[in-house]
C-alpha cells in the first residue's frame, strides 16, 4: 500500500469520469428530477418529510454500486487490471483508488441533491443539513465498495448491470422506506439488521427527527463503514496477481 | 536496473502449463541471455502468448521453474523491472495518450520531472508525440498498440517481454521500432519478443522457435540459416518443422 499511488489512482479514475459528460450529468441530474417528483407527488402530505432523507441516502449507494461495478469490470476486461498487477501498484491501492474518486463524485451528487431536497423541495430537517452529506458520502462509498465486489462475479457488462437488482433491491425493500422495520415479519426485520443500507436509512431518518442525532448517527454509520471494509476486503482477495 | 551479470535474463526448467484441459507447455527448458533481442517465433497457438506469461509472472504453472534477473517469476522485487505489453492493447480509451503513459509511468515510481521528461521520451520513442493529447480511442488501431508499448517503455524496465508488437503497423514504423528494440538492447536492457513474421527474425540476436509448446530451436538467425540450408527464415521454419515431423514418425 502507497496514499501516492492511491492518489494517482483515483486522479486517473475520475479524469476516467471527466471525459464522459454525459454520465457526470447523470450522477447529479437525475437525482434532483427524482426527489422533485416524489415532493410533488405527495405535495400537501407529511410523506415526503418522512421519505425525503431516506431517499437521498439510498441514490449515492444505487448509482455508484452500478458506475464502480462497470467501471471495474471493463477495467478486469480490457487488460489493464492485469497490467497493473504486473507494477508495484497494489491491490489495496487499486480498491482505494476507485472508492476515493467515487466518493468524491458521490459528494459532488449529495450536495446537489441535499441542496435541492431542502430548499427547492422544503424538506424538513430537524437535525444539521451537513450530516445529511456525510451519510449520503458515505453510502456513496458503500455502494462503490460493493459495486467493487459485485464485478468479480461479472462475467459480462448485462451481467453487472443486473446485479443491481439483485445485490441492491432487496436492501431497498427491507430498509424500512415502505413500513417501519420493526413492523415486518421477525425474520424479515432479523434480515433488515444484516443488511448495511438499512443503516443508512436510520442514520437518514433520525437527521431529520432529532436536533442532536449525532451519537444515534454516529453509531449507524459505523455499521455502515464496518460493510464498506468488509466489502473492500473481500474485494481484493478477487484480484488475483496470477490467473490459469 | 538490476544487475544482468549472471549473463541470463530468464532461466526456465521443466514448465509444464495446462491452460483449461489443453497441456500448452507439457515441459519447457530454456535459458534467455541478457541485453539481447531475443525472439519467440512460432504459428499461432505454439504456446507464445502462455511462455511470455509465465516470465512475466502472470500465468499459474503446473511445474517447473521460472527464473527472471535472478527472482522467481512474479516476485514483487521484479515489478518494477519488468514490463509486459499484451497483445491487445490493455490502456484506457477515455483517457488520452499523455495521460495513459504519466499513469503508467507513475504506478512504477516516476515523480515530478523525472516523470514527464520520460513521458516526453516515450511519445517520441512511439511517434505519438503530435496525438498527445487525443483521447486513446479517438486512434488508429496501430496508435492504440503503440500507447500500450509506451506504457511499459515508459518505466525503462531491465526486461521487457513484447507479444506481437508490430502486428498492423506500417513498415517505416515497424523498422523505427526494431531500431528502439536494438538500442534498449545495446543499453543493457534484455528484450523477449514474439513475432509470427518470419522476417523480424532477422532483426534479433537470438531465436526461440516454438511449436506445439516444444522448443524446436533456439540458436542466433545466422545459425538457423546455415543448419537448415535456408536464405530466408520462412523456409527455414518450414524446414525445421517438417524435420521435427519426420522424426516424430520415425520414433513411433
Amino acid at each position: 500500500m502507497n496514499p501516492a499511488l492511491t492518489l494517482a489512482t483515483a486522479a486517473r479514475v475520475l479524469r476516467q469520469v471527466r471525459t464522459d459528460r454525459r454520465t457526470i450529468a447523470l450522477i447529479v441530474v437525475v437525482p434532483c428530477v427524482l426527489i422533485g417528483l416524489l415532493a410533488w407527488m405527495f405535495s400537501g402530505t407529511p410523506v415526503f418529510d418522512r421519505t425525503g432523507a431516506a431517499i437521498l441516502g439510498i441514490f449515492p449507494m444505487t448509482v455508484l454500486f452500478v458506475v464502480t461495478s462497470v467501471a471495474t469490470l471493463r477495467e478486469r476486461q480490457s487488460g489493464t487490471l492485469e497490467r497493473l498487477l504486473t507494477t508495484p501498484l497494489g491491490k489495496g491501492d487499486f480498491m482505494l483508488g476507485y472508492a476515493v474518486a467515487f466518493a468524491v463524485l458521490g459528494t459532488l451528487q449529495a450536495l446537489v441533491a441535499t441542496a435541492f431536497a431542502v430548499w427547492v423541495c422544503g424538506l424538513d430537517v430537524a437535525g444539521p443539513l451537513w450530516l445529511l452529506v456525510v451519510v449520503a458520502v458515505v453510502d456513496a462509498l458503500l455502494g462503490s465498495a460493493l459495486g467493487l465486489l459485485a464485478s468479480a462475479f461479472a462475467r459480462t457488462e448485462f451481467q453487472a448491470v443486473q446485479f443491481m437488482p439483485a445485490f441492491i433491491f432487496p436492501q431497498f425493500l427491507l430498509c424500512g422506506l415502505f413500513i417501519a422495520r420493526d413492523q415486518m415479519p421477525d425474520v424479515l426485520h432479523w434480515v433488515s439488521n444484516v443488511l448495511p443500507l438499512s443503516y443508512a436509512v436510520d442514520a437518514m431518518k433520525t437527521i431529520t427527527t432529532e436536533t442532536d442525532p449525532y451519537g444515534t448517527v454516529g453509531a449507524d454509520l459505523a455499521v455502515v463503514g464496518g460493510f464498506i471494509v468488509l466489502a473492500l476486503a473481500l474485494a481484493s482477495l478477487t484480484l488475483s496477481r496470477r490467473s490459469r | 536496473m538490476m544487475n544482468n551479470a549472471e549473463g541470463s535474463a530468464v532461466v526456465i526448467a521443466g514448465l509444464r502449463v495446462l491452460r483449461g484441459r489443453h497441456l500448452v507447455l507439457p515441459d519447457l527448458s530454456l535459458h534467455l541471455p541478457a541485453g539481447q533481442v531475443v525472439g519467440l517465433l512460432g504459428p499461432s497457438g505454439s504456446g507464445k502468448t502462455t511462455l511470455m506469461r509465465a516470465i512475466v509472472g502472470v500465468q499459474v504453472i503446473e511445474g517447473g521453474t521460472v527464473t527472471v534477473l535472478g527472482h522467481p517469476a512474479g516476485s514483487a522485487s521484479l515489478r518494477r523491472e519488468v514490463g509486459y505489453v499484451t497483445q491487445s492493447p490493455s490502456v484506457y480509451g477515455d483517457l488520452s495518450v499523455r495521460d495513459n503513459i504519466r499513469y503508467f509511468g507513475r504506478v512504477v515510481g516516476l515523480t515530478g520531472a523525472a516523470l514527464t521528461e520520460a513521458v516526453d521520451r516515450t511519445l517520441v520513442e512511439v511517434d505519438l508525440t503530435r496525438h498527445a493529447d487525443q483521447l486513446v480511442q479517438d486512434l488508429s488501431g496501430g496508435q492504440e498498440s503503440r500507447v500500450s508499448l509506451a506504457a511499459a517503455l515508459v518505466g525503462r524496465p531491465t526486461l521487457l517481454v513484447l507479444d506481437e508488437p508490430t502486428v498492423g503497423l506500417d513498415p517505416v514504423l515497424r523498422r523505427d521500432l526494431w531500431a528502439l528494440f536494438r538500442r534498449l538492447a545495446d543499453a543493457g536492457h534484455s528484450l523477449i519478443v514474439s513475432s509470427h513474421v518470419m522476417d523480424e527474425a532477422s532483426r534479433c540476436d537470438r531465436l526461440v522457435l516454438l511449436r506445439e509448446g516444444v522448443v524446436l530451436a533456439d540458436l542466433t538467425p545466422d545459425e538457423l540459416l546455415a543448419r537448415t540450408h535456408t536464405t530466408d527464415p520462412d523456409a527455414a521454419f518450414l524446414a525445421l518443422v517438417d524435420a521435427a515431423q519426420r522424426s516424430q514418425e520415425a520414433a513411433s
